[in-house]
């Protein structure tokens, strides 16, 4: 009974009681989730258009982080860092559509996924060659000042920060969906991730959309760096965020934008009511694994995810 | 080849069915493997046998295991790690309730214990496919390891959180903990791999390893024709979970002698993924090749610059070696997406005609 009791009343009682510091988890977890988002978009951008799963997604944040920073330190001035790490993005993602993706073209998907991991090593390897290996800390000056906000005759505390990651998010995404909606090469985009030779058929070129779709996944790596790098420090642990996103992406479904916002969101939130509340019972540290778990109980029940595409099989 | 099928013919089904079918290939795998029994021991160093061999033989347990599920059954798993995880630390459970019990059996048994945790895990990949199960087999690899991590009773509340190796005799020889020598464990491993590689080769050429690629090269086609996906892919699942389980109890008894639960961390998973894609996906003998490949470059690679001449800070050295590490993984791909099985396979077509090839 009394396990009962602490697994299924006492959290709940907790959260009725002291409604303010629940909202604080949730706001928290809000704005995690956000940042996992920002990681899980670079995700989604990649699949759609090219139906590769790109582990390397984590370490192209890293990798933009660290240029960032690295030309920072350098003395250039951090508007002109950026556009220089944006290019320096771009270039990347040149050099991948043509050593990488060219040659594997046509391969099972699978394997394009294990070179997206030999991509991971070598950018690790070659970032930190460059820049070298420590800690550094980022600023693009975003203030970090705490808030504190009225709720219901009390006051909840907020850090300014979070607030501009979530700005900053919801301008990205709004820029993406202008950006696929909107523009020529949006459309191109589009009509490459409903159908490669149909696009191919009316004259879409797949390597300039690739080479595009991948410029725009560093670009987006780049705002996560930004933020993560400003949050937590630029360091190699920052590449271990892709492994973050991966539930973020399936509960959301592969292919979807709005899913991995929406999923970003979810395990955001899950993942810190669940740490706050249930995460002392059972030793704490489940931040790690919960969001898989949360993850594989909701496939059991949508295999496709929240707004993936419905996988149809033919024989 | 110098040798060929032609003019080989078989007299009965006995020897159609053969393992290896052509007696000079027969020949070559018995000398490989009396020399790797007889000869090693005797030439092989202390540093040879700790360093390169013993990690050999511990992973390719690992990556044959990987490759009778993701090779043949055709389901991606990331979670060997965790499995890893459940061999090693039960086996150190099961020898410690029960010293007077054969090391070996205890293997076996928490064998069976990471197959069972596999079939729970194995579950979800009725409803999931792909990059999907991928994903969701990594719960499995987070959950595990915090597990042990996390419930004392795993590593007999010992206060430092690792795992070490009792000293274990079978006839009289000490085979496991810190005084067991170099030559014995790696007996012990190479016995292991053996007798657990034959079983794997003639596992996946019977029925069961028939009804897995069946499922793998296309599941609606494979049940319409009568093979239960439910029972097929959990038997996949907890087979490869019962070889890996074993490569986790053999490389925490027989390799490192003591562990933390970060020595079967979410890095082992890729390793042996790789291991089986560099390797060959649905071969046997990939999964050896890929082993070798993975456990033998970083050492060449550490030891290249001194081989010649110039010496590097350590730091920028270990950033190169990623490099390289991660630009041969992409070489390989483009090279052969099938592996290093694949490439012994057409370099055995080339010899064949050689040298008037047409």
């Amino acid at each position: 009974m009394e396990i009962l009791n602490a697994f299924f009343v006492s959290p709940f009682v907790d959260m009725a009681e002291y409604p303010v510091f629940f909202a604080e988890v949730v706001a928290n977890g809000f704005l995690t989730g956000i940042m996992y988002s920002l990681v899980a978009l670079g995700f989604v951008l990649i699949f759609k258009a090219s139906e590769t799963f790109n582990f390397a997604q984590g370490v192209m944040v890293l990798f933009a982080a660290l240029t960032l920073v690295g030309l920072q330190e350098r003395g250039v001035p951090t508007w002109l860092a950026i556009g220089i790490t944006v290019g320096v993005m771009v270039l990347l993602a040149m050099a991948i559509e043509k050593v990488m993706l060219r040659p594997l073209v046509n391969q099972d998907p699978f394997i394009l996924f294990m070179a997206t991991i030999g991509l991971t090593f070598f950018l690790e390897g070659f970032g930190e060659t460059l820049w070298g290996s420590n800690v550094k800390r980022l600023d693009v000056g975003i203030p970090e000042r705490p808030l504190e906000v009225p709720l219901g005759g009390d006051f909840m505390l907020l850090n300014e920060f979070d607030l501009w990651a979530a700005g900053i998010g919801a301008v990205m995404v709004l820029g993406l969906a202008l950006f696929f909606h909107r523009t020529t090469i949006g459309r191109a985009l589009r009509a490459v991730a409903d159908d490669h030779q149909a696009a191919m058929a009316v004259g879409i070129s797949l390597r300039t959309i690739w080479v595009v779709v991948w410029s725009v996944s560093g670009v987006v790596a780049l705002v996560a760096g930004i933020m993560w790098g400003a949050k937590s420090g630029v360091q190699f642990s920052l590449s271990l965020i892709a492994l973050k996103a991966l539930p973020v992406l399936i509960l959301g479904g592969l292919t979807s934008v709005p899913g991995a916002i929406v999923g970003g969101l979810i395990i955001g939130i899950g993942e810190k009511i669940g740490e706050v509340y249930w995460g002392p019972l059972v030793g704490g540290a489940i931040e790690n694994w919960f969001a898989y778990v949360l993850a594989l109980i909701f496939l059991l029940f949508r295999p496709q995810g929240l707004f993936g595409e419905r996988i149809i099989e033919r024989v | 080849m110098f040798y060929r099928e032609a003019g080989q013919f078989k007299s009965g089904y006995a020897a159609d069915q053969a393992m290896f079918p052509i007696p000079q290939d027969r020949y070559v795998v018995i000398a490989i493997v009396a020399f790797a029994f007889l000869g090693v021991p005797l030439i092989a160093n202390e540093y040879w046998l700790q360093a390169i061999l013993i990690p050999f033989l511990v992973f390719s347990m690992a990556a044959i295991g990987l490759n009778l599920l993701t090779g043949y059954a055709g389901q991606l798993s990331l979670g060997t790690g965790g499995f890893m995880a459940v061999g090693g630390y039960m086996t150190y459970k099961f020898t410690t309730f029960w010293p007077e019990l054969n090391i070996v059996a205890c293997f076996l048994l928490s064998g069976l214990c990471a197959a069972g945790v596999g079939v729970l895990f194995g579950i979800p990949s009725l409803r999931i496919k792909g990059f999907y199960l991928a994903v969701a087999t990594l719960a499995a690899q987070f959950f595990l390891v915090w597990t042990f991590n996390k419930v004392p009773w795993f590593y007999n509340y010992n206060p430092s959180g690792t795992v070490t190796a009792p000293p274990r005799t079978i006839f009289g020889t000490m085979f496991t903990g810190p005084e067991a020598s170099a030559p014995a464990r790696y007996l012990l491993a190479l016995s292991i791999v053996v007798v657990f590689a034959f079983a794997a080769k003639n596992l996946v050429r019977g029925r069961v390893g028939r009804s897995w690629m069946a499922i793998r090269d296309m599941d609606i086609a494979a049940e319409i024709i009568g093979f239960r996906p439910f029972q097929t892919k959990l038997l996949a699942f907890a087979i490869s979970s019962f070889y890996c389980g074993v490569a986790g109890a053999m490389s925490l008894f027989l390799w490192l002698g003591s562990v933390e639960t970060e020595a079967y961390g979410i890095d082992i998973s890729f390793q042996v993924l790789f291991m089986v894609i560099i390797g060959g996906l649905g071969s046997i003998l990939g999964s050896f090749l890929g082993a070798a490949f993975i456990t033998l470059m970083p050492i060449l690679l550490t030891n290249a610059p001194q081989f010649f001449g110039f010496s590097m800070a350590s730091d920028l050295q270990k950033h190169i070696e990623l490099m390289i590490f991660g630009g041969l993984i992409i070489f390989f791909l483009i090279a052969e997406p099938h592996g290093l099985a694949r490439l012994w396979q057409i370099a055995k077509e080339k010899l064949r005609r050689w040298p008037f090839p047409y």
